[in-house]
Parts: C-alpha cells; sequence; structure tokens
C-alpha cells in the first residue's frame, strides 16, 4: 500500500457543513423526521434481514424511514465512501450507517470518512456497559466514532449426533485428522473465516501478547509461524481436501444439514440456536468454546462523513441501544447475539426480561463462554488475510 | 452502442497505467500491471477463463447443431421448441443455483439414489460444485447458452433454403446427418456466427454464474477482477482495471482463436463435402444428440423444480428424497423484500424495453422507408456491448458515471440495462419487421393513411405477436443483469438477480429458492403475455394470431 489514506485526509478540509449536534438530542429527532436512513449491512443472514427490518418499523415512530442495502461485503461500502470523496461528493452521499468491523473501521477513521463523534451521547448510550472490548475496536480506540450494536464470541458448532466435541484447538486438530472431509470454515477474506485464523493464531503463538501491538514485518513470520504449521497440517483434512471452502458462516449451516460436515466455526454463541428455531440447522447441534478460550468481538455502527441523514442514522444507532431493541436482538428465536448493555444499569423489570430469555438449547451459559480473548491488533489481521489468500487461495 | 463501451474501456484504461488522479495516484506508471501479474492466482484464474469459455462455447454449439441436424422436423424436436421460450426466460442466476442443487454431493440426484443405492447417509466428499476445472460452471453456461443458440439458428433457418437443399443431398443418399452437415449447416453457421461470438465472450467472463457453480481456490478472472474492485484499498482499483484489460484482451485472442478455428473446419469441412462420402456413421449420433439435448433441458427445468421445493421445505436433511413437511414460512417471510426488489426489478425491466422497443422500431421503420438494411458493421456495433466482456468496461463506466454524479438510483441502471436489453430486441424483431408483406403499406397509402398512420394503424397490430416477443426477451435479458445493476446502481438498486445473488453467499436454500423461483416467473410472465394477449386481442381476427 505505497499511498496510505491518511495522505488523502491531509488534503481534506475538514468539517465542511453545519452537522447535526448529538448533544442536542430534540434538535436531532426533529431533523430526522422525515430522512430515509441508508444501512448498508451486510446481507447474508436471513435472521439478521428480519431484524434490521424490525429496527425499521421501530424508527418509523419518529419519521425516520430505514432501508436497508444489503451489502456482500462491507468493504463494498467502504469503498463507496471513498469513490464519493474521491469525485468530491463531501455531502449527500449514499449511506447513511455501516455495520462495520474493525479492519475498515480502522481504514475510514484514519482517512477522516467518519462522522462523529456521536455515541456516546446517544440517550441509549447511558445502558452501555463500560467495557473495554466496547470502548476499543481491534486495538483502535472508538471515540464515539461508532456505536456498539451486539456481541459475539467465537465458538464451534458441532452435531452431537455424530462427535463429540473436541478439548481444545490441538485436539481438534487431531479430531480432523480422524475424521478427513468433516471440518472446515469459510474462505477468507470472509469475516468468520479471517476470525479463525485469528483464533488459531492467538491460541498457538508462543506469545500472544505482542498481537495487541501494531504488527512489524519483522516478526511476522516466527509469531505466525505455528499459525501456518497448524493449517498446512488442517487442510488435507478440511472438507473438500481444502480445495473448496464456503462463501461465509450461514453457508455452513446447509452443509451442516446436509451431513457434509459436523463442526464449524461460528460468531455468535447463540447463532446455532436461532439457526435451529428458523429449521437452518439440525436440532442436534450443539456449541463449545475449547480450553484456552476463544476471541470476542463486537460488532458497530458507523456513519459516513457525508451521509445524507446523520440525524436519522443516529437515531437508528440509539434505537439498536434501547434496551427492549437488545432484548429481542439477544432472543435466539430471532437473533441470538449478545447484548451490549449493563445489566446494572437497566431497570429491575427489563434485568429480569433478560435473565428470564430462553438462551436456546445450543447456546453456552456465560461461564462456560468463559472471558473472552482481545482481538489482535487489526493489521495482524490484514497480514494474515492476505498470507492464506496467497499460500492457499490462489493455487 | 459504441458510446457507453468505448467510454467504460476508457474508464479501465487511465487507472489501468497508474493514472486516477482523484484517489492521489498519478500515472503513468506499471505498477498495476507488475501486481496484477504478481497475484499468485492470475495463470490458474487465466486458464481458467479461457478453458470454461472454448468448452461452453463448444459444446453449446456441437449439442444444436447435431440435434437441429438429426431432429429437425421431428415431433421430439417440437418439444424442444416449445421449451425454448420458458428455457430461455430463465435467469442465469436461477438456473445456477437449481443445477447446484441438483448435482451437489448431498444434492437431489444423490438424495433419489441414497441410501438404498449408494448405502450412503453421509454424501460422499468430492468436490463437484466449484470443481477447479470449472466443470459445474461449464454444464451450468451449456444448458443456458444451447436455448439461445437454438433460437438463433431456428431464425437462421428462416433464411436458408434448407428444405429444399436437404431435400436434394437426401435424394442423393445422404443420411438425415451428413445431408444437414455438408449442405445446410455451413449456411447456418455464417448467420449464428456472431451469436457464437457473444456465447465465448459471454462465458469466458460471466461473473453470477461463476460465483455459484466455479472454483474459488483462486475464483475465475471476473470475479476476482469484481472483488479488487470493491476492495476498500483504492490502490486495488488499478489493479482491477488492469485485470479488466487483461480479461478483454484474453477475450480478443480467444475470439481470434476461434476465428482460426472457423477457417480450419471451413478448409477441412470443404473437402469433406466435396468427397461425396456418405458418412453413414453419423446417423449414430442422433440418439446422443438428442439424449444431450434433452439433457440440458432437463438439467434447467429439473433445478427449477428443486429450487421452488426448498422454497417450500420444512426440515429437510441428508439423505431424504422428500422434506419432512412443506410450508409457507419462507415465502411469507421474505415477502417484504420480495415485494420490494420485485417492483423495482419491474420497473427497470419495463422502462429498459419500453426505451428498447421505440428505438428498435424507429430504426427498422427508418430501414424500411430508405429501404437500405442494417450493414455488417451495424450488425457488429449492435453486438458490441454482448462482445466485449462486461467486467472489462463497467467498472470503467460506473467510475465515470461517478464522476459526473449520475451513479445512483434506478435511471442510470435503466440506461446501463438498455446496452443489453437493446441488442435482443433489435435481433428478435428485424427478422419479422423485413418479413412483413410491404404490399400492406401500399395498399394502405392508396387509401390515403400517411405513412406514421400505416405504421401505427397497419403494421404494428399485424405485428404485434413479434412486436410482444421482443418485448418479453427484452425483460428477460433486464431481469437477469447482475453485475450492470450492482454496479451502476451504486448498490441502491435491488433486484431479483442482485437479491439472489448477494443470498448465494448464506446459503440459505430456502430463501435462494424464494428469490431464485421469483426471478424466473419474472422473466417468464411477459413470455406468456405475449403469448396470451395476441390470441384474446384477435380472437375474432384469425389471421392475426401470428
Amino acid at each position: 500500500m505505497k499511498f496510505p489514506l491518511i495522505a488523502l485526509t491531509l488534503a481534506w478540509p475538514a468539517a465542511l457543513l453545519a452537522q447535526p449536534q448529538p448533544s442536542d438530542w430534540e434538535a436531532v429527532l426533529a431533523e430526522a423526521d422525515g430522512q430515509t436512513v441508508y444501512w448498508n449491512a451486510w446481507g447474508g443472514s436471513t435472521a439478521t434481514n428480519d431484524y434490521i427490518a424490525w429496527i425499521g418499523d421501530r424508527v418509523a415512530e419518529y419519521g425516520v424511514t430505514l432501508e436497508h442495502v444489503k451489502l456482500a461485503d462491507t468493504a463494498d461500502a467502504v469503498t463507496r465512501v471513498l469513490s464519493e470523496r474521491e469525485a468530491g461528493q463531501d455531502d449527500g452521499g449514499a449511506i447513511d450507517l455501516i455495520w462495520i468491523n474493525g479492519e475498515n473501521f480502522i481504514a475510514m477513521k484514519e482517512a477522516g470518512l467518519l462522522f462523529g463523534p456521536f455515541s456516546t451521547e446517544l440517550p441509549n448510550y447511558a445502558f452501555v456497559s463500560d467495557d473495554p472490548a466496547i470502548t476499543t475496536d481491534f486495538g483502535m480506540p472508538v471515540d464515539g466514532m461508532e456505536s456498539p450494536w451486539a456481541k459475539a464470541q467465537f465458538v464451534f458448532m458441532y452435531d452431537s449426533a455424530d462427535t463429540d466435541a473436541p478439548a481444545d484447538m490441538q485436539a481438534l486438530l487431531d479430531w480432523t485428522a480422524e475424521n478427513p472431509g468433516r471440518f472446515t470454515y469459510p474462505q477468507p477474506p470472509d469475516f468468520l473465516g479471517t476470525t479463525f485464523l485469528k483464533q488459531v493464531l492467538v491460541s498457538q503463538a508462543e506469545d500472544p501478547t505482542v498481537l495487541s501491538d501494531p504488527m512489524e514485518e519483522a516478526d511476522f513470520d516466527t509469531v505466525t509461524a505455528p499459525l501456518w504449521e497448524y493449517l498446512d497440517a488442517l487442510r488435507p483434512n478440511l472438507w473438500r481436501g481444502g480445495e473448496a471452502y464456503p462463501t461465509s458462516g450461514p453457508a455452513q449451516f446447509q452443509l451442516l444439514t446436509d451431513e457434509e460436515i459436523d463442526i464449524a466455526p461460528s460468531l455468535s454463541p447463540s447463532e446455532a440456536s436461532t439457526a435451529i428455531a428458523n429449521l437452518q440447522l439440525p436440532e442436534s447441534v450443539r456449541t463449545f468454546v475449547p480450553e484456552g478460550g476463544t476471541i470476542g468481538n463486537v460488532s458497530f455502527l458507523a456513519i459516513p462523513y457525508n451521509s445524507s441523514a446523520k440525524a436519522g442514522a443516529m437515531v437508528v444507532a440509539n434505537e439498536i441501544l434501547s434496551p427492549e431493541a437488545q432484548l429481542r436482538g439477544q432472543d435466539p428465536e430471532v437473533l441470538g447475539y449478545g447484548t451490549v448493555l449493563d445489566m446494572g444499569a437497566l431497570d429491575p423489570e427489563m434485568r429480569q426480561a433478560f435473565e428470564d430469555l430462553d438462551q436456546g438449547i445450543a447456546t453456552l451459559s456465560p461461564a462456560e463462554l468463559g472471558e473472552a480473548l482481545p482481538e489482535p491488533h487489526a493489521s495482524w489481521a490484514s497480514a494474515i488475510e492476505a498470507e492464506w489468500i496467497e499460500r492457499y487461495g490462489a493455487q | 452502442m459504441l458510446g457507453p463501451v468505448a467510454a467504460g474501456l476508457w474508464g479501465a484504461v487511465l487507472p489501468a497505467f497508474g493514472h486516477l488522479p482523484a484517489a492521489g495516484f498519478e500515472g503513468p506508471s506499471l505498477e498495476a500491471w507488475e501486481r496484477l501479474f504478481g497475484w499468485a492466482g492470475i495463470w490458474p484464474a487465466s486458464l481458467l477463463s479461457v478453458t470454461t469459455g472454448f468448452a461452453a462455447t463448444g459444446l453449446s454449439l456441437v449439442i444444436v447443431t447435431l440435434i437441429t441436424a438429426g431432429w429437425w422436423g421431428t415431433r421430439p424436436f417440437a418439444w424442444l421448441e416449445r421449451a425454448l421460450s420458458p428455457l430461455l426466460s430463465v435467469p442465469h442466476a436461477a438456473a445456477a443455483f437449481g443445477i447446484a442443487f441438483l448435482i451437489a454431493p448431498s444434492g437431489w440426484a444423490m438424495r433419489l439414489v441414497s441410501p438404498w443405492l449408494t448405502g450412503m447417509e453421509r454424501p460422499p466428499d468430492v468436490l463437484i460444485v466449484g470443481d477447479p476445472w470449472g466443470a459445474a460452471m461449464v454444464a451450468g453456461l451449456v444448458a443456458k447458452e444451447v436455448p439461445f443458440l437454438l433460437l438463433m439458428t431456428l431464425a437462421a433457418l428462416g433464411q436458408v433454403r434448407a428444405r429444399s437443399s436437404l431435400f436434394v443431398a437426401r435424394s442423393m443418399g445422404y443420411g438425415r446427418m451428413s445431408a444437414w452437415l455438408k449442405t445446410v449447416f455451413p449456411a447456418i453457421y455464417a448467420q449464428i456466427r456472431l451469436p457464437v461470438y457473444v456465447v465465448l465472450a459471454y462465458s469466458m467472463s460471466v461473473v453470477d454464474v461463476a460465483l455459484i457453480l466455479g472454483p474459488s481456490t483462486p475464483a475465475t478472472l471476473s470475479v476476482q477482477i469484481v472483488r479488487w474492485m470493491s476492495d476498500p484499498d483504492l490502490a486495488m482499483r488499478l489493479v482491477a482495471s488492469a485485470g479488466a484489460l487483461w480479461q478483454l484482451a484474453l477475450v480478443i485472442g480467444a475470439l481470434a482463436l476461434w476465428r482460426l478455428g472457423e477457417i480450419v473446419v471451413a478448409r477441412r469441412g470443404l473437402v469433406w463435402a466435396a468427397g461425396g462420402s456418405r458418412a453413414a456413421w453419423l446417423e449414430s449420433l442422433r440418439p446422443p444428440a438428442l439424449g444431450l439435448a434433452s439433457l440440458s433441458a432437463i438439467l434447467v427445468l429439473a433445478g427449477l423444480a428443486i429450487l421452488a421445493l426448498w422454497s417450500f421445505a420444512g426440515i429437510w436433511r441428508f439423505p431424504e428424497a422428500l422434506p419432512d413437511a412443506l410450508t409457507l414460512r419462507s415465502w411469507s417471510r421474505h415477502s417484504g423484500g420480495l415485494g420490494q426488489a420485485l417492483s423495482d426489478t419491474a420497473m427497470i425491466a419495463i422502462l429498459a424495453t419500453a426505451l428498447a422497443l421505440v428505438l428498435t422500431i424507429g430504426c427498422l421503420e427508418a430501414e424500411f422507408r430508405r429501404d437500405r438494411p442494417i450493414g455488417r458493421t451495424g450488425l457488429w456495433l449492435l453486438y458490441l456491448p454482448l462482445i466485449v466482456p462486461q467486467t472489462a468496461f463497467l467498472p470503467g463506466l460506473q467510475t465515470l458515471l461517478l464522476r459526473v454524479g449520475a451513479d445512483r438510483g434506478a435511471g442510470p441502471v435503466i440506461a446501463a440495462h438498455l446496452v443489453f436489453v437493446l441488442p435482443y430486441v433489435f435481433l428478435s424483431l428485424g427478422d419479422p419487421w423485413r418479413a412483413w408483406d410491404r404490399r400492406q403499406a401500399v395498399a394502405a397509402a392508396t387509401l390515403g393513411a400517411s405513412p406514421l398512420r400505416v405504421l401505427l394503424g397497419v403494421r404494428l397490430p399485424m405485428l404485434l405477436r413479434p412486436v410482444l416477443v421482443a418485448g418479453a426477451i427484452g425483460m428477460a435479458v433486464s431481469v437477469g443483469q447482475y453485475l450492470p445493476t450492482l454496479l451502476i446502481g451504486g448498490g441502491r438498486v435491488a433486484t431479483l438477480t442482485t437479491e439472489a445473488v448477494a443470498l448465494s453467499s448464506s446459503g440459505d436454500r430456502r430463501a435462494i429458492g424464494v428469490f431464485g423461483i421469483a426471478q424466473t416467473l419474472a422473466a417468464l410472465l411477459p413470455f406468456a403475455l405475449a403469448t396470451i394477449v395476441p390470441l384474446v386481442l384477435w380472437r375474432h381476427r384469425r389471421g392475426l394470431h401470428g
């Protein structure tokens, strides 16, 4: 990358136009009335799409029309904002809200492509738990530039009718040697596929603490050597001998249902329960967390600097942080995402409602999930992703 | 037609040589090319593009030639002709989904024979969909290109004296097959040469079918170009542009190679035809020809049936041949998104087709009044957007539209669809239009009708059926467009096709079933109307039923 995005930013005058002030919520609501918010979010999960439609019904009460632009890849939205700036369109952009991940967040934040800070000013942010996983994203301070949405933790789904859960990552590798063709993961750069690589890296690295710092060329080979060793051993025993991979996390549901595989990674502890409720997974599917723990991840929403409906976008972000929306999101019958709210900040009735939630047959309790491991710094993620494509994805 | 293609290509040339000032790149530089050819997958991806292109085109042409040679004028051929409109209207993506559901190791074909015949409780771990040679992709393409080439062949048959040539040849003792290949085929091929080139270029650069049935490690060149196009690292745009030009070079090279093959085959063929051998062994090819043509039709139709079944399926595990229960759940669940996508799809298809019809009728009428038919150059220009790979000029066109701020919403998408709809509408309406008996115009004129009145009052009503069929073909083409909708619409225009392909990454067969079937119905309905409307309108005028 010879031309970093930063170079672009420096040449750019900041804050060209009057922006809605998140601190003046009444004014935000007034401005939002009548706006249409184009929310660019990955459209590959039916459960998520339905949830977004439900949020749309909720914000309609504020006069906000929510349109879900279903993306195949979040990077498309980032490109779009970049192209708009390229074309000098600093206002009235096509995207108002993005479901963003750490890598793209850092790229956009560094390039000054985000509106904000706004998230900490949202009225419902008062309920959000004060957790380092929520205040930093891929090692980058959030600084109110994106609003948390849901918490996830890496787990494995397995069909309990066919196998028991391997104890740890090494046991998983041994299991695939005994059961060739029965395990796979989505093809990076799919988000879950890359997360699987990070999980292996974190679990196999000799000193995982270096991963929280930005990567330096010098140590890439040494630090990631155990990862490639693991993957080289794993590959011949993968589904289809590693010659093909599922395209996404949900695409693995069909493989589990079709008896093509027995174990697959997932990024959400209760995704399996949701999929069982949706007839997408057999009822015998359960989840497990290998010993040593798994990495956690928080989903965020960001508003592009040139959004044409910033006030409306803030109303949507705020609505998603409402206890009702979070409760619905955590319901495995609906979405099954972990809430980002602090239970202590809720009123007792609401807290009870969260406690009463039936977590679903395949969902582990918080104790079984254990403490989530921190995500490696974004620079590691993109580097191992590129290296993976070079080694296994393009031969 | 030249405009958008040339503009799009120009929009790819500058960035390919490192010049994209708005993004901070000042050319010229060869860095994009170095990165393109430094990419580990470039040779496998390019090779795949070439081999699948030749395989799909060659197979389709052979099947179409053998089936018409062996069976033209027979009852089985009449059945195939009747299946033609539905087969043509099935969008590529829907056909590809259906075929994927059918032939996967855990697909329906396997379920039918498991476990009672195969003894398998679990599907075998073999790579069928997404195989590294692209065989599944070729099968999907052949199944869709055979109907297209067959339609073109049938149209060409009207212009060569097939029947009398056959009659003469057969009276000299040639069999059905050899008589056809020696006397009719050369004339037919001259007529369908451009459509064959279209099939070759299309097969080499298709994106949606490659995403669904093609390999992924690495993917085909065109899929990779689309990925580079949407990379957040702007430098990858330059690589995408270089890739687009490389794709174009590959297609031009393949077309040249094909042309060379034509010359060789023509020379050999001439010797063979003049040699006078009766080649009786050719007759034995008749059953396999019928088999292959039926197989390609059955693949598409059975695939669609499975797609429909999945959209109503309850729990359906391997190796059950049928789902546990049928439910409307998937349909009601997607009804909201489906309605929106359906209305956008219909609006775009209707407007693009209406524009194409107006333009086509205008051109044809001008041609009629001046009495000067479209020349060779005109035909090439018409075919240009179909021959230049979409991946080569659409990204450039997108960048250009973005510059002028017309990059979003339905307008640009309709214009982009028009580029692909117009050639098909023109080609399908041209022949019936020219075949119209001009004495009708003379008769009307002697009664005092102006040329406009002749057109509106006599010609269009008489040609209602061909006009409607051309419109239906145009609608089907528009419904099936993936890349123009995705790239030019800026993601805001969601049609049934873009939704269905986006869903392909979810592997949710029920959702894919719903959108795939809706997509097929949207393309099929205009064909049904084109058949029914003239019957109803002219129910008291038998001669106009056409």
